[in-house]
């Protein structure tokens, strides 16, 4: 029953990409329903972006409902939520007018509300809760932006904003991008909005995560591209500094807090962060160039923020289902008690081995594509001849570069301690391979992930005619052949095809050469080198937390770390220990010293408040005087 | 920084001429063994040194040999960390009882062909320490040796021969 | 046989055969400032011919990755041979990437070996792993920043174009932000070729090992390729730092004469900061693992300070 539900939701999904692709490459149409509801009524139109969008969250539902087939196979709950999830996210990119857009939204977040409850801990409860509450805040400041944009220009339709009649305040555009950049980027995920990511996402099962992580909060993306270049017809130049430094601070920090976790899916969902993060770097270049008149350069940032929409899309969800096998398999989300499942589950590990490897940004997969782009986007900055903007480029690139690094670094981590060495557990001793269904949706996702590092040169022209649409500027022209991606001239050049091609040559020329020489035949196994030690268990394999000390350290500023150290001595004699227990959690620092402080001060005013509400009739009635009087005054 | 460069300039090269003719009392497997063994390895040795048990005095004595005076790098024998990296395991001390079996592990983990040259008086027979309770004996009781290099302890000249001589060098 | 490709495969021979003959010199150098009279300079060719002919002990704890990462290691040298100018300025595969290509390739095998050091299951390959990821990624930005100074002042991003612009114009070295951009890139070549101060390639303590930590478990043909690897990387990070910063004698056309000359000129440059690297690394002592962080954090603002006296000067 449930199989049958979730290949509706692939089938709705591979429908929904090649729409979005026939959107793409430039079909159009509009669908009204005006006297369905008031505020407009039902809107829905196909442009390029929106078809972007809506051929990535298709595409990326296929593989995950595929995968839901073999890994939610005998689960009931859930299944109607998450095909509504998935219609409403694809009727999202496809919205004309507000109504539309803000019921599609709320549907969305509903239904991934119910998603994420839906196990029932704790933890999940706690989740949602957090979820929601961040997620209707984010609505809250939506609406209120598109409501004055509505009421400014006098319609609710997207395309009218473009093209407002009445000109707005002077101050209008600056506070309608602000709020609606907020709403958006608690979707997104954008530092300091996150909170309620690394808790939700590891608490819903792993394709609905796959799916937020995946292609959820790509639509506060969506919005803030929108608003940021469309709706508005582009903007000063402070609003694309904003969203580079906020995509610069997203970034690194998010790298930061995935560096120290080990929760596995809890390091993904930061992950995430920082992959939004990367693509608001390149949509803030692409804004700074647009608004300082360099449309080909706009077009680059622009290209490289929707390509790595893309890439990210393809490798977060890949890890995330991996994620979903190891946890089915292994009954656990910690790293510290896993190990060894590459013997176990070898297909698992190679699919999982791709996603780092993309996330890592190594070449010649997509993640290394995408971030090349915005690189080259970010390194031309000097054609804008303002020093302000030019450090805030500068910096872009430092955070771009070191994200890249510790992203590395993480991977290693995850992948190392998940799947290497020995087994940590029993349950990772037990571990099986992933079902069929699994496999084929990880397979496919692995396939996307090195097909779209291959192909930059089909996909960026494409690309770039998207942001023409968008921003309204011609074209670019040709970008190069199919071999080598031509940026910017003669600035800089790619060819993913040839690196890898040379890769593939440089493993099997000397590879072949050793084998006919006979040489690296004579191979014997034994155990690993451990200075003579009798016995090798998995208690001698470096930990997770031991991994990741390094950057605990040097980084101990930001993660402010606690040292808990627990000695459990003999009670006969202090010299025989026998027990140490130690912890060195972090601390957040957004938590500590944004939201605690906010929610504090909130419950000091609430509490004041409480007094109004004293219980006393006659201070009701005065309050109703009151208000009668003052309404009578300002008639 | 330029202080140490200076000392080092004006000092120069101090490395003494290799020691050759000296009467050295070694044992050696066989002739073939021997060609093959400078075949191998007459260019180049990396060295594991394992203390089975010493007392340390043939390790200091080892140490002097990676100075300036005795140099074996000159001769491509080189100590590395890893047995795994280790072409010859050189064995000091009497193997002690505790010894034994991690001996014998660093054995099975250096890779083929491998050699293994027992140092001192202990590393032949265990030395002063024969017939204790905590010693299983020399080297030769625990892995297959190849060569001896006598001497309680043996001067760095006389482990730099018996080296040499091992990987056929010093003829 | 076009003269591209004789060149292009001239250029990985150079790069594959150079790279053990850079440590062996780099070893030498190293003793006679000691007073030693040390090893002889091809002396690495002797060692990687005898671990060629070894056995490889593999231990039963490691997977596919561990026996896959020597390979890759070699592959990544050797294609990033083809994309850092060495005897020509746009040698075969420069049309195929630029700096930020070959600082992602370097990745890519840095995250191979660490998984390879992380597979054995050992603590010391684990420790390694950790300290080399935790150093390479701190080194990342220094790259990136002092790469684009020298774009900043060469109008390109593309290797081969910085070389042609500052080969036509020998005084653009005497500026302040040039050398600048240098020492920054010299303290992360320390930093990714592992040298002294931040790792000491000769250390037997596993406890002071970064880079040599994860390669304890190999042997045999596996750590032949992973010591020629190691080799390729010095000689292609010196490499970078004699042809993008001093790139006189750098031919930009493809013809026997000035390829043979420019070979000639890298084989100088390279001496001389085999020399200085060698002086460097008797001279200073190996820094404590976390004052790493620090020396690299000061490459990271020397490249800042290139960047900005680009600004000042214009």
């Amino acid at each position: 029953m449930a199989i049958l539900a979730y290949a509706v939701a692939a089938t709705g999904g591979l429908a929904a990409a090649l729409l979005g692709l026939a959107g793409v490459l430039g079909t159009a149409f509009t669908v009204r329903a005006p006297w369905l509801l008031p505020l407009g009524g039902l809107e829905v139109t196909l442009d390029p972006l929106g078809g972007f969008f809506l051929a990535l969250i298709g595409a990326a539902a296929v593989p995950a409902s595929i995968y839901a087939m073999g890994y939610a196979a005998g689960e009931r709950r859930g299944v109607l939520a998450y095909n509504v999830f998935v219609a409403s996210m694809c009727a999202v990119p496809l919205a004309a007018n507000v109504l539309t857009f803000l019921l599609a939204w709320e549907l969305m977040s509903l239904a991934s509300y119910v998603l994420v409850v839906q196990s029932g801990e704790r933890e999940a409860v706690r989740a949602a809760w957090v979820y929601a509450l961040m997620t209707h805040a984010g609505l809250a400041c939506l609406l209120a932006g598109m409501l004055l944009l509505g009421s400014w220009t006098g319609s609710f339709r997207f395309t009218d904003w473009y093209a407002a009649a009445s000109p707005l305040p002077s101050w209008g555009p600056g506070l309608a991008f602000v709020l609606l950049a907020l709403g958006f980027g608690v979707k997104a995920g954008v530092i300091p909005l996150h909170v309620w990511l690394p808790l939700a996402h590891p608490a819903a099962p792993s394709h609905v995560s796959a799916l937020m992580s995946g292609v959820m909060i790509k639509l506060g993306v969506y919005g803030l591209m929108r608003v940021g270049l469309d709706w508005l017809g582009g903007g000063p130049a402070w609003w694309g500094v904003a969203v580079m430094l906020a995509g610069t601070v997203s970034a690194v920090v998010g790298v930061l807090y995935a560096l120290v976790e080990h929760d596995l899916k809890r390091l993904l969902a930061f992950h995430s962060i920082e992959n939004v993060g990367i693509i608001l770097i390149g949509l803030g270049a692409g804004m700074l160039f647009y608004e300082a008149g360099l449309p080909a350069l706009a077009l680059l940032g622009f290209a490289a923020a929707l390509y790595h929409t893309m890439n990210h899309a393809a490798f977060k969800a890949l890890l995330f289902l991996g994620a979903g096998a190891v946890l089915h398999a292994a009954g656990t989300r910690d790293m510290e008690r896993m190990g060894g499942l590459i013997k176990r589950m070898p297909w698992t590990a190679a699919c999982f081995m791709v996603g780092s490897a993309a996330i890592a940004a190594l070449p010649p997969l997509n993640g290394f594509v995408s971030e090349w782009l915005t690189f080259q986007a970010l390194l031309q900055n000097l054609k804008i001849d303002r020093p302000e903007v030019n450090l805030v480029f500068a910096l872009g690139i430092a955070g771009l570069a070191l994200t890249g690094g510790l992203a590395m670094a993480c991977f290693v981590k995850a992948f190392g301690i998940t799947f290497l060495a020995l087994p940590r557990s029993e349950a990772a001793a037990r571990a099986h391979e992933a079902g069929r269904a699994m496999r084929v949706g990880m397979g496919l996702l692995a396939l996307a992930c090195v097909v779209l590092g291959l192909a930059p040169t089909l996909v960026v022209p494409a690309l770039a005619k998207i942001g023409a649409d968008v921003m309204h500027v011609p074209a670019p022209a040709d970008v190069g052949g199919w071999l080598t991606l031509n940026v910017s001239g003669e600035f800089a050049s790619l060819s993913t095809l040839a690196v890898a091609a040379a890769l593939v040559t440089a493993l099997a020329v000397p590879a072949a050469t050793l084998a006919l020489a006979g040489i690296g035949r004579r191979r014997r196994l034994y155990e690993t080198w451990g200075c003579g030690r009798l016995l090798q268990t998995s208690r001698m394999e470096y930990t997770a937390t031991a991994f990741a000390n390094p950057f605990k350290r040097v980084f101990d500023f930001f993660y402010r770390p606690v040292t808990q150290l627990d000695i459990e001595v003999h009670p006969e004699s202090r010299l025989f220990v026998r027990r140490i227990e130690y912890a060195n959690p972090t601390s957040s620092i957004f938590e500590d010293w944004l939201y605690r402080p906010a929610l504090d001060a909130l419950h000091r005013w609430a509490r004041r408040a409480r007094g109004l509400q004293s219980g006393s009739a006659n201070l009701y009635l005065t309050y109703i005087l009151a208000a009668l009087l003052a309404l009578l005054v300002l008639a | 920084m330029f202080h140490q460069l200076r000392v080092a300039l004006r000092t120069g090269i101090v490395t003494e001429p290799p020691p050759a003719g000296e009467a050295l009392s070694l044992e050696a497997l066989g002739a073939r063994l021997h060609e093959e063994i400078h075949r191998r390895f007459g260019r180049s040795l990396h060295i594991r040194q394992v203390d089975a048990g010493s007392c340390n005095g043939c390790e200091l004595e080892i140490g002097g040999l990676t100075g300036p005076h005795y140099d074996l790098e000159r001769f491509g024998l080189h100590f590395v960390a890893s047995p795994r990296h280790a072409d010859c395991l050189l064995v000091t001390g009497p193997v002690t009882l505790n010894m034994a079996e991690a001996l014998r592990r660093t054995y099975a983990a250096t890779p083929d062909p491998k050699i293994v040259i027992a140092v001192g008086d202990c590393g032949r027979d265990a030395g002063i320490f024969r017939g204790s309770y905590a010693v299983v004996g020399g080297v030769a009781d625990v892995v297959p040796v190849h060569a001896v290099i006598p001497g309680c302890p043996p001067s760095p000249r006389a482990l730099l021969a018996g080296l040499l001589d091992a990987i056929g060098r010093a003829r | 046989m076009t003269p591209d490709f004789v060149a292009a495969v001239a250029q990985v021979a150079v790069v594959g055969a150079g790279g053990p003959l850079l440590v062996g010199l780099l070893r030498t150098l190293k003793a006679r400032l000691v007073g030693r009279r040390g090893p002889r300079p091809w002396q690495p060719y002797a060692d990687l011919a005898k671990f060629l002919r070894k056995e490889a002990v593999v231990s039963t704890t490691t997977s596919w990755v561990f026996r896959v990462t020597p390979y890759v290691l070699v592959a990544t040298m050797l294609v990033a041979a083809l994309v850092v100018p060495v005897v020509v300025s746009r040698p075969a595969l420069a049309f195929a990437g630029n700096i930020i290509l070959l600082m992602y390739l370097f990745m890519l095998g840095t995250f191979f070996l660490a998984l390879a050091g992380l597979d054995a299951g050992s603590a010391f390959g684990g420790m390694g792993s950790s300290r080399e990821v935790a150093v390479a990624a701190l080194a990342e930005p220094t790259i990136v920043v002092a790469i684009f100074a020298l774009a900043l002042r060469a109008g390109t991003i593309n290797l081969g174009g910085v070389v042609e612009r500052f080969a036509g114009d020998p005084l653009l070295v005497a500026n302040p932000g040039h050398l600048l951009a240098f020492a920054a890139f010299f303290i992360v070549m320390l930093a990714e070729t592992g040298r002294l101060p931040v790792d000491n390639p000769a250390t037997h303590l596993e406890l002071t090992m970064i880079h040599e930590a994860m390669v304890l478990e190999y042997s045999g043909h596996y750590l032949a390729l992973v010591e020629w690897a190691a080799g390729m990387k010095l000689f292609l990070f010196l490499t970078l730092l004699a042809n993008l910063f001093f790139p006189w004698g750098v031919p930009a056309e493809v013809a026997l004469v000035p390829v043979a000359l420019g070979a000639l000129a890298l084989a100088g440059k390279l001496v001389v900061l085999t020399a200085a690297l060698a002086v460097l690394e008797t001279s200073v002592a190996k820094l404590r693992l976390f004052r790493v962080p620090e020396l690299l954090a000061a490459s990271f603002a020397l490249a800042v300070l290139s960047v900005t006296s680009v600004f000042l000067v214009r």
